[in-house]
């Protein structure tokens, strides 16, 4: 499809503002201007309309097609989500009105939806406090280790090092890193953490262990009291990476189990939408010795009901975001747990957690189950089979998914097994679409012991057929040379 | 998979032609087949030296990343420039077209394989 | 229940088939003893009731104020047609495009905004964004510390505090320098700075408007950090880019921006958007997602995720950050707000903006005891000192229904008598009237 580049009319307009009285000369002395006007597109509303609704229809999304994409909780975020957060009370809202004394009590409304959505959080998950301030996950993990950081600067302790399963998600060690810890990483046995693996590389230096739960496997850590006494003896923390959360909720909470640190993705288990990449929302909740040093401001309430931003802490590691995080995506969450309740989110985990191990009867037949046994809200299966049989790859079966319109499962994560397809249903998906899923994924599979080709080949009913990556990162055309 | 009798090979998949106080130096055909599609690589300037096991640059594929380690210790004395606009000469020809730089060596070189001693290495890293 | 849409069959039809009984069966991995304390959230609610509830907030906030408030997040007007098409479920609750062949429209649209970003900062490439204009710098600085393999950073102190106490934060753990060069009166002192770079210096960082309002050329300065192979990182506001002197005009390595102007809601503070853009030999230090063009088997042009060797899902520990998601809806508001604009449309914002805050500075130095912290040119933000404390005189206007803008004894020493007052298309001439003469009114 053309860009919008490729479409630019000069001289055709959409949403012109008026003619301003004076010109940018008129302001700005000429050394300072721009040499040449900025080449956007130049398009009516309608074009603009056209194209980006034309774009829309390349995708997937949940609204019109099964994403069992693992690790990723692709359920349905409820439609009237959207228009809460469009209320001009809190879209209007200019951040940095509660900073001006009078003008406080404007911003009541707005200050208690964060308040209320850190309780929330905080029942959910057993934690003692939160903060909403991480603007995604991985922002989260990042904030989480750099408070595991401040907590152990604060108690003399010499700690350099984080520990990392093999099975954790790629942003784990990255966001250690980043907080100035070398990342130790331990490999799972049976799919689960090892014991005598952490054993063997915990010492006085290590800071903490991030781990998640049930991990990607989709296998609950069994070998957990063990862990977190292991890690009390040397005094390092234990992280709880809450990408899985979407299991367990009104099952077991982090807080009761003996984590200190635990990051949320709000659009994951709290069905706020993913867009095409973000925003997201990543809340870190603490245990009660990790408080202090939460971002500031927070959240607080006046003995008179109101609320106010307080940012009198001492020992906080500072500002993680301009202000107070992603208020909008928080408020999503906040009008989706208000929505289901405790028993609502509990049937989440319940009905999530039916519906991975649903499929994956369905399919243990059909394809290799490394660790088949009860799983939680999503579990793994490899192609290992096919590809000995006949060559055919997780990437291959992927593809032919999108022909029957699916997405694909997460493919090649976790990095422990191979050909791995990595399914999460979740718990909006009813058993007809299950059903009939595992229906064409069989056939799929029937054919490729017949004709293994036409899945290489695959997909063939899409808006383009495999791309050439190789291509596009040696020749990086990142922008339209139109 | 091709390892020429005349190389030493490190453990990190490099291989060296040391020809009196120089060495020319590259990855291995196992490496870059590992490595899948080469999309770039990173490598010093003339005039840096490399220290013998220490990272020297860093190659890229279109879905992995490899650091590079120096099989010798030494000064720079030429880079393939080549391999900037056509990176796929290390798939294509990794122990000739697709050397990455030239080495004055300093000090003996150290630990390095012999071409059967690399190829066992290869095979047994190769599930 | 909502959203499961299970019926009493179906549980049992599932449950036999997984050879269980109950759902509870399916939880007894986990022991008596790591069951929940407690978990006393409140009963569900009817869909009515919540957004009822929620209204209810809503209603707390006054949306009738006249805002003057800026300081790097302003209320422009929002086309109303990006709501509309961002709400298409295809683009809402679509993941992040890892299956480039169901995901052309996100990977396209994103590659639409990289060469949008490009053309506005007349950059050669950018990412598909990062969370904010504060990560961005921090991503940027980060970016010049790898590529120059140095670790002391140069920075304005006329760059917006808001950042700063950010970048503080991040880098409080990773063993880098910071020096901050003073302000001058509220203007980017470009010697100083200039003096405060050496060979040890990875990057110099300045903000073009400044948080005072004030525009610079920093041509000269770029070319001496160069000199010192030092990088040159600006953060620019997307609007006033439209009219002002280019970060490629000036010569920059890096450039970023807090894209909220570009038709995202004030929302509170977030979600908003970093734009990063950079020279081209710098573009394998970018972090976050990047889309490249390139060919199908058929040769038909597709769009994919490219260049992600750097990146953690790869590189794990040693990537270039641990960024993994980017603000992909708010990139697509970006864009279709560039579009609705178009060049001539974001050249009018800019100007009607300054318009007004030009006459809003001609009418306050009008009034006895009022004056410019400085007599530097800006655009539609500006500095002005109070005969009294501004903080005071805040308070006193918005019981009248005017914020009258950011006082910034908060940020800066000294500055108790500084108010920092920004204009958009939206405040009419005769709310600058207003808000003008009811100031002359209190001081």
């Amino acid at each position: 499809m053309k860009t919008v580049f490729a479409q630019s009319v000069p001289g055709r307009t959409a949403c012109l503002p008026p003619m301003p009285e004076e010109r940018a000369e008129a302001f700005i002395p000429a050394n300072l201007l721009r040499g040449k006007r900025p080449a956007l597109p130049e398009m009516s509303e309608l074009d603009v309309v056209r194209h980006f609704s034309r774009l829309s229809r390349l995708n997937y999304g949940v609204d019109s097609n099964f994403y069992p994409l693992g690790s990723c909780t692709m359920k349905y975020n409820p439609k009237f989500t959207e228009n809460v957060a469009a209320l001009p009370g809190f879209a209007n809202l200019h951040p940095l009105l509660p900073q001006i004394k009078s003008a406080g009590l404007y911003t009541q409304g707005a200050l208690e939806v964060m308040y209320e959505s850190e309780r929330l959080l905080c029942e959910v998950t057993g934690m003692h406090a939160f903060t909403l301030h991480p603007m995604a996950g991985a922002h989260g993990e990042l904030t989480g280790a750099m408070l595991i950081a401040a907590y152990h600067k604060d108690k003399g302790n010499k700690k350099t090092k984080v520990i990392c399963p093999d099975s954790a998600h790629g942003t784990n060690p990255a966001s250690a890193a980043l907080a100035g810890f070398e990342v130790v990483n331990i490999e799972s046995k049976d799919g689960l953490i090892d014991p005598a693996a952490l054993d063997a590389v915990l010492d006085d230096e290590v800071a903490a262990l991030m781990m998640t739960c049930p991990n990607t496997l989709g296998l609950f850590e069994k070998h957990l009291p063990e862990i977190v006494e292991k890690l009390r003896k040397v005094d390092a923390l234990l992280y709880y990476d809450g990408a899985n959360l979407n299991a367990i909720m009104g099952k077991m909470r982090v807080g009761d189990v003996g984590f200190d640190v635990v990051h949320l993705n709000l659009h994951k288990t709290f069905a706020t939408p993913h867009g095409g990449g973000g925003p997201g929302s990543g809340p870190v909740g603490v245990s009660e010795r990790l408080e202090p040093y939460l971002p500031i401001s927070r959240v607080d309430k006046l003995r008179d009901g109101r609320f106010f931003l307080n940012y009198d802490y001492p020992k906080s590691i500072g500002f993680m975001a301009p202000f107070y995080g992603n208020f909008g995506v928080v408020l999503k969450a906040y009008a989706y747990i208000l929505r289901l309740g405790g028993e609502g989110l509990k049937r989440v985990s319940e009905y999530a957690v039916l519906n991975a191990n649903y499929m994956r009867k369905l399919l243990e037949e059909h394809m290799h189950i490394p660790y088949n046994r009860i799983c939680m809200h999503e579990f793994v299966a490899s192609a290992c089979d096919q590809q000995a049989a006949c060559g055919v790859r997780a990437l291959d079966i992927a593809k032919a998914l999108l022909d029957k319109g699916y997405h694909a499962p997460t493919i090649y994560f976790p990095l422990i097994v191979k050909e791995c397809m990595m399914y999460e249903p979740t718990e909006t998906e009813s058993k007809e679409t299950m059903d009939a899923f595992v229906q064409d994924l069989i056939e799929i599979l029937e054919s490729a012991k017949t004709d293994p080709v036409a899945l290489q080949d695959a997909p063939v009913t899409m808006p383009v057929r495999r791309l050439d990556e190789t291509k596009a990162a040696r020749s990086m055309i990142l922008i339209d040379p139109a | 998979m091709k390892t020429p009798e005349n190389l030493l090979y490190s453990k990190s998949h490099e291989w060296a032609d040391i020809d009196g106080d120089t060495a020319v130096i590259g990855i291995t055909d196992f490496a870059q087949e590992l490595l899948g599609d080469i999309t770039f690589v990173e490598l010093p300037a003339v005039g840096d030296t490399v220290a013998a096991g220490a990272e020297m640059g860093s190659i890229e594929s279109v879905k992995a990343a490899s650091e590079l380690y120096a099989p010798v210790s030494g000064e720079v004395i030429a880079v393939n420039e080549a391999l900037e606009d056509a990176p796929e000469k290390v798939n294509e020809s990794a122990f000739e077209d697709g050397w990455l730089i030239k080495v004055r060596i300093s000090g003996e070189p150290k630990d390095l394989l012999s071409a059967t001693e690399y190829a066992e290495l290869a095979a047994s890293e190769d599930h | 229940m909502p959203f499961v849409p299970h019926t009493p069959e179906d549980l049992k039809a599932m449950l036999d088939v997984i050879g269980v009984t109950t759902l509870e069966d399916l939880f007894a991995d986990i022991p008596e003893s790591m069951r929940p304390k407690s978990f006393d959230l409140p009963e569900g609610m009817s869909e009515m009731e919540v957004c009822s509830h929620l209204e209810q907030l809503a209603a707390k906030s006054r949306t009738d104020l006249v805002s003057f408030l800026g300081a790097g997040f302003y209320n422009h007007h929002i086309p109303k047609a990006i709501d509309g098409l961002i709400s298409r479920g295809e683009f809402y609750t679509a993941y992040t495009p890892y299956q480039p062949e169901s995901s052309q429209g996100t990977l396209q649209a994103i590659f639409e905004f990289q060469t949008a970003v490009c053309r506005l900062l007349d950059m050669d490439a950018s990412n598909a964004s990062v969370y904010d204009g504060g990560s961005a710098i921090f991503e940027a600085m980060m970016m010049a510390v790898r590529a120059t393999k140095r670790s002391r950073i140069v920075v304005s102190e006329a760059v917006s505090p808001i950042y700063r106490t950010m970048l503080a934060s991040y880098t409080s753990n990773l063993n880098l320098e910071f020096i901050t060069v003073p302000h001058d009166n509220g203007t980017t002192d470009i010697e100083k700075l200039k003096a405060a770079i050496d060979d040890r210096c990875a990057a110099v960082v300045v903000q073009n408007p400044n948080f005072f309002g004030n525009v610079s050329d920093f041509t000269e300065l770029f070319e001496h950090a160069h000199a010192h192979k030092a990088l040159g990182i600006i953060s620019v506001y997307p609007v006033m880019q439209s009219v002002l002197k280019t970060p490629g005009e000036m010569g920059a390595d890096i450039a970023v921006a807090e894209g909220q102007s570009l038709g995202q809601p004030l929302s509170f503070g977030g979600p908003y958007l970093g734009m990063m853009a950079c020279t081209e030999k710098l573009i394998r230090q970018m972090p976050g997602r990047i889309v490249g063009r390139t060919e199908d088997l058929e040769g038909r042009e597709g769009y994919v995720l490219t260049l992600q060797a750097r990146e953690q899902h790869i590189r794990r520990a040693k990537a270039t950050s641990n960024i993994c998601s980017n603000q992909a809806l708010c990139a697509l508001r970006a864009l279709i707000h560039m579009c609705l604009l178009g060049p001539e449309g974001l050249i009018r914002t800019a100007e009607l903006s300054m318009e007004r805050a030009h006459y809003l500075a001609d009418r306050l130095t009008a009034i006895p005891g009022v004056e410019l912290l400085n007599d530097a040119p800006f655009g539609n933000e500006v500095a002005v000192r109070l005969p009294i404390s501004a903080f005071e005189a805040v308070d006193k206007l918005v019981e009248r229904g005017y914020v009258a803008g950011v006082p910034l004894g908060r940020y800066y020493e000294d500055m108790d008598d500084v108010l920092l007052m920004a204009c958009t298309e939206k405040n009419t001439f005769e709310q600058v009237g207003i808000l003008a003469e009811m100031l002359g009114g209190i001081l």
